[in-house]
Parts: C-alpha cells; structure tokens; sequence
C-alpha cells in the first residue's frame, strides 16, 4: 500500500479500516442476537408460530422471571442509592483528598470482581459456616438462619450483587458529581436557600438523568448476571438466567425454541428498562444541550 | 457544615464495612483449612492443583488474544471515524453499548445456534475454533471498555494534525496507525487492556456454555466441591483484580507525558 | 456621609500558615458603589466571599446596617451575589432561576411571577422567562444572574468579577448597565474586579489591594491623581518612572538626563546627589510647550506605537525612557524614530512616590 492522492482509495481505505469492526460486530454481536430472538418464533419444524412465547406462561418461568425482575430491581435501586449517597459523601461531604481516589480505585476493582468469586466471598461471609453469620450467633446471639435468611434467596442475592452495583453506581456517577458547580449551592445559599433546598430544586434533578440511566445500566447488569448467582447457588436458585443456562446445558436440542423464548424476554425486559430510562430523562434532560 | 461532614463520615464508614468485611472474612476462612489454627494450606492446595496450573494458563492466554484482537478491530476503526468518517460516531456508540445491554449468556447462546458444528462457519465444529469464538466472544464483552479507553485516548491528542505531520513526512496509513497513533494512545490502549483482561480472566458463563477448560468454570467446579480453596481462590481472584486496575491508575500517571499538547 | 451601612475591622483570614487577607478595616455608606480593585491572589474575592459568608475569618467582624453578620451561615444574610462564571441553575428556566430566592422566601406564585417580570424588563430581556441558560449568552446570562440576584430585594448585592468572562464590547455594556440599575435601586454594591478601568469607571469609591492589605482607599479620581503608595500609582494607570539625582535639595531641584526640573514637594529624608525616582502619569506630557507646563525636557523619540484613537511615543532620556501619549491628530504628523523632540509637563504633576 502507497500514499495515494486519490480520493476514490483513499475513500476505499478509511472503509478497509473500519471494516473489521463493523463485520465483528455484526457477527458477534447484532446477527446471533437477532438469530436467537428469531428462533423464537419458530417451531421445531421450522414453521412461524407463537409457541414459544406462550410456553414461557408456566408457573415456574414466570416464577424466575418475577424474582429476576425483583433482584436485579432491588439491586439496581439500592445499588444506585447506596452509590449516590458514597460518593456525595467522597465528592462534596470534604473528606481527605486521598480517600477519594483509594475509593474510586476500589471501585474500579469491585465492579469487575463479580461472578464466582464473589460468590465464594460471600459463602464465607454470609454463608451458614459464614464469619458473620457465626459472629451474629455467638457474640449476638442471632441466628440469622433461623430468623428466616437465607443466602440462597432474594435478599441473599441482592447483597451479594450490590458488591458490585454499588462500586458500579460510584464509577458512574461521580464526574456528574464532579460537575455539579460550586458555584450553584453558593448562589442557592446566597438566595436563602438550606442545604437540602439546594438539592430538592438544583442538586438532585441535575443529577436526576445520570442517575436514571445509571440505574438502568445497574438493572441489565443485575438482570443478566449468572455466574455469581451460580457460584453461591449451583443450579438450585430459579431466576431466569439460570434457567437458561440449564436449558442450553441440559435440553437445549430438545426444546430450542422455549430458550429462545426465554431469552427474548430477557432482552424485552432489558430493553424496557432502558425505554423508561430513555423516556424520563428526554423529559428531565430538556435544559440539556 | 460541620453536620455536612459528620454524615460524609457516616456514610463512608458504613460502605467501608460493606465492602471490608466480606474481604476479612473471605480471607479468614481460607486460613481455616487445618483445624484449630490458621494456616495456608488452602493456598497450597490451590496452587499444587494442575488443573489450576492449566486453566489459568488457559485463561491469561485467551486474554492475551482477546486484547490484541480487540486493538486490531478498534484502534483503525475509531481513527478513520474521528478523521473521515464522523458520521460513524453514533452507530459506534450504539455498537459498543449494545454489550451492557444484552446478556452474555443470550450472546453465546446465539452464538452456539447460529455458529454450530451444521452451519456456514461451524466455530464449535473444533477445538481451535471454540477457542477462537470463546475469544471473539470476550472481544465483544470487553467491546464498550475498549472502545472508550481508545476514543478517549485519541480525544487527548491531535489525530488529524498527527496524520498530516506524518503523511508530509511520507508515511503511509499502516505507518501512521502502528508508529504514531498507536505509540500515542498507548497509555489508553493499555488501560483497555487491562480492563479486558480482568473481566476476562474469572468469566464463567460463555466460558462454560462453549465447554473450555477456562478459569472461571475451575473455579465453580471447585466452588461446588471444596470447603475451603474457593475462599483462598476468591482472594487470589481480587488480588488479579486488584493488580489490574492498580496497572492501570500507574499508567493513568504516566498519560499526560505521552498526550500532545492541543494549545 | 457616615459611612455606617457595611463596615468591616480588622478582618483576618489565614488558611494554614497563609494569611490572604490581613487585619482589613473599612466602612461604608447606603447606596454606595464599592470596589475592590488588585492582582489576583491580593485577597479582595476572600473578602468578598467572606462578607458573603462562603468563607469564615480567622479574625474580626462583619457588620451590615447595624447587624453583626460574622458567624451567620450564607443563607441567612439576605445578600445578592453574582458570580464571574454566571452559576444560573442549568435545570431551571430563566424564570424560575430569578424566581428561586423568592420561592424559597415564601412568595407566593402571582406575585413572584409579577416580580420575574419586573426583574426581566429591568435588564432588557422581557419575554425571556421560558428560556433556558442554554440557550442565551454569556451577556445574557449574566443580566439574568444579575436579576436573580436582585430579584428578592438583598440588603447589599456583591458581585464577584462578573464581567471577566465576557467579550471586551459586552464588558463595558453590561457594566454600565450594572451601575445603571444599582443607582436606579440604590442598593450598596460591592464589586471586585482586577481591571482598573472598570474599577474607576463605575465606582463611588475604590479599595486598592495588595497581598492582603488595602494600599489605598479613595474616590476613583482620588485614586488615579494622588495614588498613595508606589504599588497603586504602578497599578492603576499607565506610570512613567524616572530615575533623577537630587541636585538641589533646599531649592527641590533635580536633574534628568542632566536637565534640571524643580519639584512640588521632595522626600523628607532626600540628600544632595542622592539618586531618586520620580514617577509621571503619560498622558500629563505634552510635545512641545502648552501653557502651565513649566517644565520643558529634550529627548530622542526611542520608539512610536500607534493604539488607535492615541499614539504613545517613547522618548529616550539618557538612561530613562519615557512614554507620551499624544491625541492621534490626523492633521498633524506623528513623530518619527531618532528624531530630537521636546516636550512639557506641569511640576505639579510629578507624583514624588515613598518606596
């Protein structure tokens, strides 16, 4: 390949460059999607129909799909709470400078140590042979089982993933914190205003859409988690990714189309998610550029 | 103020115990191994285990292909859409969201209907292949952290005036991507490197779904029939973690000599 | 006057073992319009931010109409602040930012809008309540900062370089429209600024700043003739200095360049041949003679620059080189490099300085 003053090659060869990308992501990324959430409209012999769809109504699918929903929700909003609140704290609570860049390193490391491992943090923490759990019943004499919890249940799941919601919501979040002016809690306090006035009417809905949007991302993120669920649980827990892992372990060839169907109500829900996100915030974002 | 500070405080604190104590008692367990006293045998066990040994191996060497894969398919595409090609922008934004958005597991599992051993391109059809998918597979995953490590790196300096500097020095395009953007965007491309490396490193589902002997199924297999080395191995696991992002704030250092100046 | 309505003694504020503002006493009266004129780093936005409440002193007292306000948290002091950066609330519509400090005072919805409306004509943006800071301009916005400010009726308005983020042709507008509408509602202004010209421009009075201190504390005019201190005559102004030998002491007769001048008035401590500095104002020179001048001194034009509606000539007096500034009299010809020129100026004139 030469320089070359042409415009057609050159043309030509900025397309070279960005070929690669566009067919990869096709490939691996748009066409076994779209192939996937297809098949769930077809029917073992190849025939358009609704089957599928309609065989996700058992008790059991809609089961797991409720306490995905309730999980990766509560997970989300907790998460996203907790992590607001952490970095207010760092950004504009004043505390030392270099707490602050120790919490977002540790945030960094948090939000990707997801999956098995945590998982096995967690058995060990929480689990029945658990340090808390064993500090709790000795030195508070709580039972924490006996008192109806469980690891291996909603509220089990959800502080397991808030390990790496939270740190999430903090990565995220703090430069929209950081661009939350000094000056405007000052002219706020200069027009009268009390500290939680300032965030009632300028603070809070500045951040309203990153928070929105942070949530969402949260919620995808909680929703199609499977590893972590899978490490503290093996295959016992019935949310929906699990039990599409299952069904593509186990019968996938028996029955394709119902996990096709499991996971285009994955995607719909995911992309519900991100609708109301994307409808609030055009509505919360009009004084936006 | 003061007030201000105290709940700062409070709140700092409480989210400090939600994340140490899981940490401790991840760590003391994994020292209960032998009865009675604390050892680290389970560390010993771990790692003596040949199976660690090669899925780890296994693991650091798909990472290593995911990385260059993914510079090869990025670094190009994100210079021509910066210099000719702006109107790509927002379908690459849209691109390399769309891997926060949709499941892993709804990935692979398509890509195990379409990519089969009975069809066009039968990736599953083989060992090698499986392999290849598996990398392509964490290509996508680390697609959205890639990507913006590269865009932001090629936001710090001057593309157009870099590329015009060399191309009046007589540098073709492969030169100017591989000796002047490349070197440039280095810290950046990096940081991505990283960052792909320490989600690829643990990941279970695509990894297990596609059948690999990879790090994260070993580490469920152990999970679901040892006592104590999955403790040791999720505190192995955050150390990995830990060194991959503390790789990355060191570099994060270094990025300002590196970035030309714009002014 | 008694200059009653905000004074403020012996205001201290260290951060550290760095103290920025340094024991500052000053009082004044209802209505005026105050400036607080230095360098940046001088203390004048600590003072402002402290009279503000954003800053507490590590020292003396704030007082405003009678009322101690030192130890008052910002939203109690019913002061209107502007800042350099705008700081409109990007959330909130025109309206409701100058709204805001009515709302949170309790006004009711009718009134405020009424108010909103007064607030908008006031500032020659009527209409404007449904826009956002978006999509107006830094002038704009800044009138609209400027009606917020003032919108609930503050005991004092300060305003903290509000026109440095502006462009040259809208600085100069909206600052006289500022002073406009601050003498229109005669509310007690203080203004800080590093720009003289603005400073001298719109002010009742000036406090001039250094490293903490005040240097001088005057009338605009005031501070530009008579500058106390070295510091403000270099500040404020453009400021030939001379070096001169004291030839005469009794008579005050020195020498420049070996021409001999005679003196309003000489340091109390000058000897004989002792060296000096005289320092004379550009624009008190004339070429040629002018009647009162009684001073006559020959030089060689070092250099010419032309700015605009002046042309500064610089003129070479043995070692001392002088700026001129002379009207650009389009009929006459401005003096050339290396030419021989003679110029005058009123003793009286010659600001005689303590180092």
């Amino acid at each position: 390949m030469s320089t070359t003053t042409s415009s057609r090659r050159r043309f030509s060869l900025e397309f070279l460059g960005v070929a690669p990308f566009i067919i990869f992501g096709l490939m691996f990324l748009v066409l076994p999607t779209l192939y996937l959430l297809g098949g769930a409209f077809i029917g073992r012999d190849g025939e358009l129909t609704f089957d599928n769809i309609l065989g996700l109504f058992t008790d059991q699918i809609m089961a797991a799909y409720w306490i995905s929903i309730r999980i990766a929700g509560a997970s989300s909003i907790i998460g996203a709470l907790a992590g607001l609140a952490i970095a207010l704290a760092i950004i504009r609570g004043r505390l030392p400078a270099p707490l602050r860049s120790a919490i977002m390193t540790f945030s960094g490391v948090a939000s990707n140590f997801a999956g098995v491992p945590l998982a096995f943090a967690f058995i060990a923490t929480l689990g029945r042979l658990g340090l808390v759990t064993i500090i709790a019943k000795t030195v508070f004499g709580l039972d924490l089982y006996r008192a109806g919890f469980n690891l291996l249940s909603f509220w089990g799941l959800t502080i397991t993933y808030l390990y790496f919601q939270i740190p999430l919501m903090i990565l995220i979040i703090a430069p929209a914190i950081d661009g939350l002016k000094k000056e405007w809690s000052e002219a706020a306090a200069s027009l009268g205003a009390q500290p939680w006035q300032f965030w009632r009417y300028i603070g809070l809905p500045i951040l309203w859409p990153s928070f929105l949007g942070t949530v969402s991302l949260l919620f995808a993120n909680a929703f199609g988690a499977i590893a972590t669920a899978y490490g503290l649980t093996g295959s016992s827990l019935n949310i929906v990714p699990i039990l599409l892992y299952a069904q593509i372990r186990g019968d996938a060839l028996q029955n394709p189309g119902l996990g096709a169907a499991l996971a285009l109500g994955m995607v719909v829900i995911t992309a519900f998610a991100n609708i109301i996100y994307l409808v609030i915030s055009q509505r919360a974002e009009r004084w936006m550029k | 103020m003061k007030q201000n500070r105290f709940w700062a405080w409070v709140v700092f604190l409480l989210g400090a115990s939600y994340f140490i104590v899981p940490l401790v008692a991840t760590f003391e367990f994994s020292l209960r191994m032998r009865r009675g006293y604390y050892s680290f045998d389970s560390y010993a066990s771990v790692f003596s285990d040949p199976n660690f040994q090669a899925t780890f191996g296994y693991s650091v060497l798909i990472g290593i292909f995911s990385i260059l894969v993914g510079i090869v398919i990025v670094v190009p595409a994100v210079y021509f859409v910066r210099l000719r090609l702006p109107w790509l922008r927002p379908f690459m934004e849209f691109f390399t969201l769309l891997p926060l958005i949709i499941p892993a597991i709804i990935l692979v599992y398509g890509y195990i209907r379409l990519y089969n051993s009975s069809s066009i391109i039968p990736f599953t059809g083989s060992a090698l292949g499986t392999d290849i998918l598996l990398t392509f597979a964490y290509v996508t995953l680390a697609l959205p952290y890639t990507y913006r490590a590269v865009d932001t790196g090629m936001r710090t300096i001057d593309v157009q005036t870099l590329t015009e500097a060399a191309q009046i020095a007589g540098a073709n395009t492969i030169q100017i991507i591989s000796q002047i953007i490349l070197p440039n965007i280095l810290v950046a491309v990096l940081s991505g490197a990283f960052l792909t490396f320490a989600i690829v490193i643990g990941e279970f589902t695509i990894a297990s779904l596609l059948n690999r002997p990879a790090f994260g199924p070993y580490l469920q297999n152990i999970g679901a029939n040892r006592a104590y080395e999955p403790a040791a191995l999720a505190i192995i696991s955050f150390i990995i973690t830990w060194g991959a992002m503390g790789m990355i704030n060191v570099l994060g250092r270094f990025a300002p000599r590196t970035s030309a100046r714009t002014d | 006057m008694t200059a009653d309505f905000l004074s403020v003694s012996g205001l201290t504020k260290t951060y550290g073992s760095n103290t920025v503002v340094k024991a500052v006493d000053f009082a004044f009266a209802r209505g005026e319009f105050i400036s607080l004129l230095g360098p940046s780093g001088c203390g004048k936005t600590t003072i402002l931010r402290m009279i503000a409440g954003f800053e507490t002193p590590s020292a003396g007292t704030i007082t405003i109409d009678g009322q101690d306000i030192t130890t008052l948290k910002p939203n109690q002091r019913q002061l209107g602040m502007v800042f350099q950066a705008y700081a409109l609330f990007p959330n909130l519509n025109v309206g409701d930012n100058i709204g805001f400090g009515l709302k949170i005072a309790g006004v009711p919805r009718e009134e405020r809008r009424a108010r909103v409306a007064e607030m908008l004509k006031l500032i020659g943006l009527p209409g404007y309540e449904q826009r956002y800071p978006y999509e107006m301009s830094g002038g704009q916005q800044q009138r609209v900062a400027l009606a917020r400010a003032i919108a609930p009726r503050p005991r004092m308005l300060l305003l903290d370089e509000p026109l440095s983020a502006l462009d040259a042709k809208i600085r100069v507008s909206l600052r006289e429209e500022i002073r406009a509408i601050q003498l229109d509602l005669g509310i007690t202004t203080v203004f800080v600024t590093h720009d003289q010209e603005e400073a001298l421009s719109i002010s009742d009075r000036v406090v001039v700043m250094n490293a903490g201190r005040i240097e001088q504390l005057g009338a605009p005019h005031d501070i530009y003739n008579k500058p106390a201190t070295r510091f403000v005559a270099t500040f404020v102004g453009q400021l030939n200095n001379l070096d001169v030998v004291i030839t005469d002491p009794a008579n005050k007769i020195v020498t420049i360049d070996g021409q001999p001048l005679t003196l309003p008035d000489l340091p109390a401590d000058a000897g004989l041949n002792a060296a000096s500095v005289l320092t004379v104002r550009p624009e008190v020179l004339t070429i040629g003679a002018r009647e009162g001048n009684d001073v006559t001194l020959t030089g060689t034009v070092a250099d010419v620059t032309f700015l605009g509606s002046v042309i500064r000539v610089r003129v070479a007096l043995g070692k001392n080189v002088i700026s001129l500034d002379t009207f650009n009299d389009q009929r006459s010809i401005p003096p050339r490099r290396g030419e021989s020129i003679t110029f005058s100026l009123a003793s009286k004139d010659l600001l005689v300085l303590a180092n």
